[in-house]
């Protein structure tokens, strides 16, 4: 019979009526984002960074300029190069996430932030201060020690530089200071002190990320 | 001065008229009063229709997007209920143009001939006990051929704003309308028998049983063709957006565009109203002599939804589905609603011509079954008439031969 389809129809929309709408009305409400989103707004610990450029290199666009200078401080305390420059000219960054993966410290994270609406293309640099001040809610993309640790951007606390990296923090001190270690596997140095003098570095309990209490 | 209306006016029966006219004839001349009343009462009825062609407009939003599970314009005002100010002053603001070598004349009438029925439908229908504006004998036959208007309103946009676009959607738009006219007053025929009166008023009170019971098949040709009429969506083919863009309206803009949007949104409205007063008991319900006007807005704000119920789920039909519809399907339900009505009054009737409420019930019985029967009969038949269009198979072009 010809109207019975038609009633069918009518009962879909119906049903559908007293459903929720699915509309997410976005300034008022946003979309949950999983930890590994990779957002706008870099991460970059400076403490971190040894100014290798590496993700200037792997940047398939060239948008992320680094100018170092070598550093007053001697390299036993703890730096080598001095950062000038760290532009990240985001108007053309498809956010393909290879400067992170290529950073061999763990100093470059993507952000989590979608809302970086300019008036003009030269706000669109973040340069060093703005990298330097920004909040550090890294993302979980391409950095298992955050996520296995349970970290969530949005609405996680800040992350200081020491809670970030996939090795204890000391080890990474050394290694920045150019120290020479025979080097074993990582993971095996996330509980046990390197075999190496440290009599530089401050000896402090190592903080791990802390899993979010409402993310049970 | 006191003016007192004599019984033998036509708008004595008014309740409204006779108090707004009691009050304004204490200060003005009778004749001058008269007139003022009537231009008070008609105030109200227009700015009424108007303001309630707003109201839907933002509802049926809303309700449209709750039916595609969306939200629907809820930012100005609380729940969006401000967005049709919004929408007025937008269109209020923008350039009114002309196109060249539209016939001006016309094109202006076009607006007001388009709203003009919708307001003059409501002169007919009591929304109240006794506040219809004219309580006419031929009430039934008025609101007909009021609504007939919008088929010349609609071929004068099509024809005036010198656009084919136009002219396609007022010819098509004049097709339907003329169509579906035939089974719209067939169908008010049943109800009009069963009443034993074309008046309103005397519709709503022969109703002790709704009409929507009695006459099942009537109210269900008088809502199809109706919706068609209103250019509805599964019939709105005249102002078809993803074929002719906007049809006989495309060349319109500012307020010319608003007062043809008003006239579709309080259309619905106002065939709403005639509706529940044909086939709904109208005002009637428990407490109807102080709630009655609740009990009509009630009911209307039913049909609306249904109205929109039906505009969130069909798509358009085409032409000659829409043709076939209204002449193979609609018209010969007419016609038996018209007989089985005509034969259960003639044998049901008393000797004073009055059908009591165990009449209407037992008509209701035999009517339902016959809507059923009906239905099933010729939805099965028009199922070939409505099918999408195959290439025909089985019949091969020969070859041409190549000497």
């Amino acid at each position: 019979m010809y109207g019975l389809a038609m009633a069918k129809g009518l009962l879909v929309t119906l049903k559908n009526f007293t459903k929720k709408p699915f509309t997410v009305q976005y300034p008022e409400q946003r979309v949950k984002q999983h930890p590994r989103f990779r957002g706008e707004e870099f991460v970059w610990y400076e403490e971190r960074c040894t100014g290798c450029a590496s993700c200037a290199k792997y940047c398939p666009l060239g948008i992320i300029k680094i100018v170092t200078t070598p550093s007053e401080t001697a390299p036993a305390e703890g730096d080598k190069y001095r950062l000038e420059l760290f532009d990240i000219s985001i108007n053309r960054c498809m956010f393909c996430g290879l400067c992170v993966e290529a950073c061999p410290y763990d100093a470059l994270f993507m952000g989590s932030g979608f809302e970086q609406g300019q008036y003009s293309r030269k706000n669109m640099v973040i340069d060093i201060d703005h990298l330097r001040q920004a909040d550090k809610h890294p993302s979980t993309f391409f950095r298992p020690q955050l996520e296995d640790a349970g970290y969530d951007p949005r609405g996680g606390k800040p992350l200081h530089w020491q809670e970030v990296g996939r090795e204890s923090w000391q080890w990474h001190q050394r290694e920045k200071a150019g120290m020479r270690i025979d080097r074993p596997v990582p993971s095996d140095l996330l509980d046990e002190e390197p075999r190496v003098d440290s009599s530089f570095v401050e000896d402090r309990p190592t903080a791990r990320p802390v899993p979010r209490e409402d993310d049970a | 001065m006191n003016c007192v209306l004599g019984p033998d006016n036509i708008l004595y029966d008014t309740l409204l008229f006779r108090v707004i006219y009691d009050f304004v004839g204490q200060l003005l001349p009778c004749g001058l009063a008269y007139v003022a009343s009537g231009f008070a009462i008609m105030f109200l009825l227009a700015n009424g229709v108007l303001l309630g062609a707003g109201g839907f407009s933002w509802a049926e939003r809303r309700l449209i997007g709750r039916f595609h599970n969306r939200v629907g314009p809820n930012r100005w005002g609380p729940f969006g209920t401000l967005q049709p100010m919004a929408d007025l002053f937008k269109l209020l603001f923008k350039e009114d143009l002309t196109p060249r070598g539209a016939d001006r004349i016309v094109f202006m009438i076009v607006p007001v001939a388009m709203v003009a029925p919708v307001i003059l439908m409501m002169a007919v229908v009591p929304f109240a006990k006794d506040t219809a504006l004219a309580n006419l004998n031929v009430g039934v036959l008025y609101v007909l051929a009021v609504t007939s208007i919008t088929s010349i309103a609609i071929f004068m946009a099509g024809w005036s704003s010198n656009n084919l676009y136009a002219m396609f959607g007022a010819s098509r738009g004049v097709a339907v309308l003329i169509s579906y006219e035939v089974p719209v007053v067939m169908s008010l025929l049943g109800v009009v028998l069963v009443a034993g009166s074309m008046s309103m008023a005397d519709v709503v009170s022969a109703q002790t049983v709704p009409f929507l019971l009695v006459q099942p098949l009537a109210f269900f040709v008088f809502f199809a063709g109706t919706s068609a009429e209103l250019n509805r969506t599964p019939f709105d083919l005249a102002e078809a957006e993803s074929e002719i863009i906007a049809g006989y309206h495309i060349e319109y803009s500012g307020v010319k565009f608003a007062l043809i949007q008003a006239a579709e949104f309080g259309a619905v409205l106002t065939s709403s109203a005639v509706m529940v007063t044909l086939f709904l008991s109208g005002w009637s319900g428990p407490a109807s002599s102080y709630l009655g006007w609740a009990w009509f807005l009630m009911k209307i704000g039913v049909l609306a939804f249904v109205f929109s119920w039906i505009r969130a789920t069909f798509p358009r039909l085409r032409i000659d589905q829409l043709l076939a519809f209204a002449w193979k399907f609609l018209l010969p339900l007419s016609i038996i609603n018209l007989f089985a009505t005509a034969l259960e009054v003639y044998f049901l009737r008393d000797g004073a011509g009055i059908l009591e409420a165990t009449d209407l019930w037992i008509m209701a019985g035999i009517n339902f079954g016959v809507a059923i029967g009906c239905l099933l009969i010729f939805g099965t038949l028009i199922q070939d008439k409505v099918r999408p269009v195959r290439p025909v198979s089985g019949v091969t072009i020969a070859a041409p031969e190549v000497f």
